[in-house]
């Protein structure tokens, strides 16, 4: 009983944060925007988790470096730039428009088309018939 | 007739097509992430020497040849792993190799080459990981092929094995020195 009451409460864990909350950013508004930036950025030794959860030391680097152009007052666009140059697309969560991945960008449209087309010819073709029986 | 034929294997072909991509993903290893650095200028850093402090390593020191730029440290296996061969072929091959000891302890990285063996011609001390960053460094071990102009020619992640150097490596190697033999008096 005590086992099933651990495994539920388990469900009810805080999420396990990385981030020192001793270090914040004494601007609430950097820090507003550190958090935001490191949610997005994947670490790399531990994919699939953010630097922000990560605890590995690469990961606690690269915060230390975006916490360091934060606080210089760059862009959130330039702090990802920084990153991406050095390494590579794959470092953000939500990818950027390339030519590479043009289609997995556009696919949602052209599915889109394809259905539309296909639904306009399926509903014109069930409308014509009556109209055709009705014919003299 | 022939319509019909095609919106029935439309679809089909697509769904193999699929299917081909996706399989062939199985087999991709997500953890070697193509490096950005490929065919352009290493990036330029200074730091202090791994043996003497007072002494600046910077990407000058390896200009004007082809060169290996390992990134390794003394609490890395994998590093301990390859060092016995990247102390070989580069014996071998007469290609120099520099090292970036990187998210190290100075004392621990000194004993480790003592133990060891030490085939670099410069280590460069980066205990805080600065140019490890700039270099787009995300584990160790990491070697880098740069050429004689100090482009970038292709990144080693993980040890180095016989058929890397082999079939990655050495064919590099071979047409940065032809280009370094017919263009360096230019």
């Amino acid at each position: 009983m005590s086992r099933l009451l651990a495994c539920c409460l388990l469900f009810f864990a805080a999420n396990a944060w990385a981030i020192d909350p001793s270090e914040k950013l004494p601007d609430p508004e950097q820090q507003a925007m550190f958090e935001s930036i490191a949610n997005e950025v994947r670490c790399l030794v531990c994919q699939n988790q953010t630097i922000a959860d990560s605890t590995a030391p690469l990961a606690a680097d690269l915060r230390r470096e975006i916490k360091r152009m934060v606080v210089e007052g760059q862009s959130e666009a330039e702090i990802k730039d920084f990153l991406v140059e050095r390494y590579g697309d794959f470092v953000l969560y939500k990818p950027r428009f390339r030519s590479w991945n043009l289609l997995l960008w556009v696919a949602p449209a052209i599915f889109l088309i394809i259905g539309a087309v296909a639904m306009i010819n399926i509903v014109r073709r069930r409308t014509q018939l009556p109209i055709d029986e009705d014919a003299p | 007739m022939q319509n019909m034929r095609l919106k029935f294997l439309l679809p089909i072909a697509a769904f193999v097509a699929l299917v081909v991509v996706f399989y062939n993903g199985l087999y991709e290893d997500p953890t070697r992430v193509p490096s950005p650095f490929i065919g352009k200028q290493a990036p330029a850093f200074e730091l202090p020497s791994l043996q003497n402090p007072a002494e600046m390593v910077t990407e000058e020191t390896f200009a004007g040849q082809v060169s290996l730029f390992n990134v390794w440290a003394s609490w890395c296996p994998g590093c301990a792993q390859e060092h016995a061969l990247l102390t070989a072929v580069a014996a071998q091959h007469g290609v120099p190799v520099y090292g970036l000891n990187w998210k190290d302890e100075r004392s621990a990285a000194l004993k480790w080459l003592q133990r060891m063996g030490n085939p670099y011609k410069a280590v460069a001390y980066d205990r805080e990981n600065i140019v490890g960053i700039d270099w787009g460094v995300y584990g160790a071990p990491e070697t880098f092929l740069i050429d004689s102009k100090g482009v970038i020619q292709y990144k080693l992640i993980g040890p180095m094995t016989p058929d890397i150097w082999q079939q990655e490596f050495l064919p590099r190697i071979a047409t940065a020195r032809e280009e370094l033999a017919n263009g360096g008096e230019g």
